[in-house]
């Protein structure tokens, strides 16, 4: 199951991924902390270990963002350059480690966050995803989908809105109110052309927050029993070979002969499906307004 | 090229004689292979000519250095973070430090620049495309040199002059042996090997660097006076 977007991470042992990669993506405001805390819970309550992780959460590098944050001196290179590594990091420390030892792990935003805030703001698309190939691609991506006029409000009610939440470097309004709405115009445009591009499974954020909480229970149920299927069915195929060592000894009656039955495809029972994400940037479509 | 010329006012005109192209000298080696030496020496023959030099140096930017310093110190560091914040580091200098000064017409003197991490990044292990393709957004230098020496030459300085080689330049990260001395020799090697590799890729100008101090100077000086000389006859 081990699928990079890119290179990946050539000199380190990955090792066989048992756990479950769960991203969470969607714009400022839109509820994504909501929704994992009760998510987490509901796993953890049905036995599944969890650790979440969040954007700008690292060891290495949290400090180190926030300071420049303050002060406004990033550009967008310096910007996209700085989450970069403090994904690197969370994901080799904290992702990698807990998918090895079986855990469900909740990214809340994950490189598609980078994606859209960098593209926004003028990065070349390819170069941004050349940047995170680095980064394991998700087993499933919930996109909380939502239209700029139901967020607006929302984004207004919990808290203040930020410099950088506004998009204020951008330049696109004098008035944070109108500079707020042009620049999450934008970004949720990027995040629905992503949402084709890379097979977002969509949640409608403008719902109530206990139906989108089961709707994504709904979903994430459904990834964990295919992933069961799938690792009873590739333990079964790694026992097969081991059954039929056995079995045809010289005296066995009619000697079965099958040990080599194996599906053509597969080795030691893990399905030879490790191809890389496609990453081309998808064309621009009507049905990604986010006013639409 | 000459319709834009002539658009401009007679104002822009006589700013953009007056206001001769930046340029931008790099120069590439291991530790010990004396670049540092040769780009101060550059540096105060170009000044002494009248042309205004400003000087950077590889990390040196004020955005990640906490963090570099905490990820040294707690050796948090992989080859992609490793990686990853020098980028930063060098993205923020050129935003700050490289272009304006350029676009200024004023000289930029860088040492190490990203050949550096080419070369060590891809020694640590990551991906040699992913690191080219990481620095896309940098600017081509207009001479590029590299200070070339073996391992032993580079060696013998260091421990002559300072007495702890340092962890990440011995490659200590990467665990190739728990002596300092020979896990510099190992690295550093293979930093040489990647080098190498660059050198015709991008077309450095190669320096022996086991030569005398003033000969090595004397090559780079004449080099560097083409540079400017080709200016002069563009501006003719």
């Amino acid at each position: 199951m081990t699928r990079f977007f890119g290179p990946g991470l050539p000199y380190a042992d990955i090792g066989d991924l048992k756990g479950v990669l769960i991203t969470i993506e969607g714009t400022d405001g839109v509820g994504r902390s909501t929704q994992i805390v009760r998510l987490k819970q509901w796993l953890e309550v049905q036995g599944y270990g969890v650790i979440d992780t969040g954007w700008t959460r690292s060891e290495l590098m949290s400090e180190t963002i926030m300071a420049a944050k303050a002060g406004h001196t990033l550009n967008q290179l310096t910007f996209t350059l700085l989450y970069a590594t403090d994904f690197a990091d969370r994901l080799e420390k904290a992702i990698i480690p807990a998918l090895r030892s079986g855990f469900v792990v909740l990214a809340d935003r994950y490189v598609f966050t980078a994606f859209a805030r960098s593209v926004v703001r003028g990065a070349d698309p390819r170069w941004i995803r050349n940047v995170f190939g680095f980064a394991l691609a998700p087993d499933m991506t919930l996109y909380l989908k939502i239209d700029v006029d139901t967020l607006m409000p929302r984004l207004l009610r919990n808290r203040r809105v930020d410099f950088w939440e506004a998009g204020m470097d951008m330049h696109l309004h004098t008035d944070l109110y109108e500079s707020a709405r042009r620049y999450q115009w934008r970004l949720i445009r990027e995040y629905n052309r992503m949402s084709r591009q890379y097979g977002f499974t969509a949640v409608d954020a403008a719902l109530d927050p206990e139906e989108i909480q089961a709707r994504i229970r709904r979903k994430v149920q459904g990834l964990l029993e295919e992933r069961r299927m799938q690792t009873l069915t590739d333990n079964l195929e790694a026992l097969r070979p081991l059954l039929f060592e056995e079995a045809p000894a010289p005296a066995a009656r009619g000697g079965r002969g099958a040990a080599a039955t194996r599906p053509a495809g597969t080795q030691h029972g893990v399905p030879a499906t490790a191809h890389q994400a496609v990453l081309v940037p998808a064309p621009r479509r009507r049905g990604d307004r986010p006013d639409a | 090229m000459s319709r834009t010329r002539s658009a401009t006012t007679r104002k822009g005109r006589a700013a953009s004689r007056t206001r001769p192209r930046g340029r931008l000298i790099v120069v590439e080696g291991i530790d010990g292979s004396g670049k540092s030496t040769q780009i101060q020496l550059l540096h105060k023959w170009l000044e002494a000519r009248g042309i205004e030099v400003v000087f950077t140096e590889w990390n040196s930017s004020d955005l990640v250095r906490q963090a570099t310093k905490r990820g040294k110190k707690k050796n948090l560091l992989t080859p992609t973070t490793f990686s990853l914040l020098h980028a930063t580091d060098f993205a923020d200098r050129l935003t700050y430090n490289i272009v304006p000064y350029l676009k200024a017409g004023i000289t930029v003197l860088a040492d190490r620049y990203i050949y550096t991490a080419f070369a060590r990044d891809t020694a640590r292990g990551v991906d040699p495309q992913w690191v080219r393709d990481l620095y896309a957004f940098a600017r081509k230098p207009d001479a590029a040199f590299y200070f070339r020496v073996p391992i032993e030459v580079a060696v013998g300085r260091l421990l002559g002059s300072r007495a702890k080689i340092k962890f990440y330049e011995a490659g200590m990260d990467l665990g190739l042996s728990a002596d300092p001395v020979e896990s510099f020799r190992l690295f550093q090697g293979r930093v040489i090997d990647e080098y190498d590799r660059l050198t015709g890729e991008y077309g450095f100008r190669v320096i022996d660097g086991t030569k005398s101090i003033d000969t090595q100077q004397r090559q780079v000086r004449d080099l560097v006076r083409r540079l400017y000389d080709e200016q002069a006859q563009e501006a003719s």
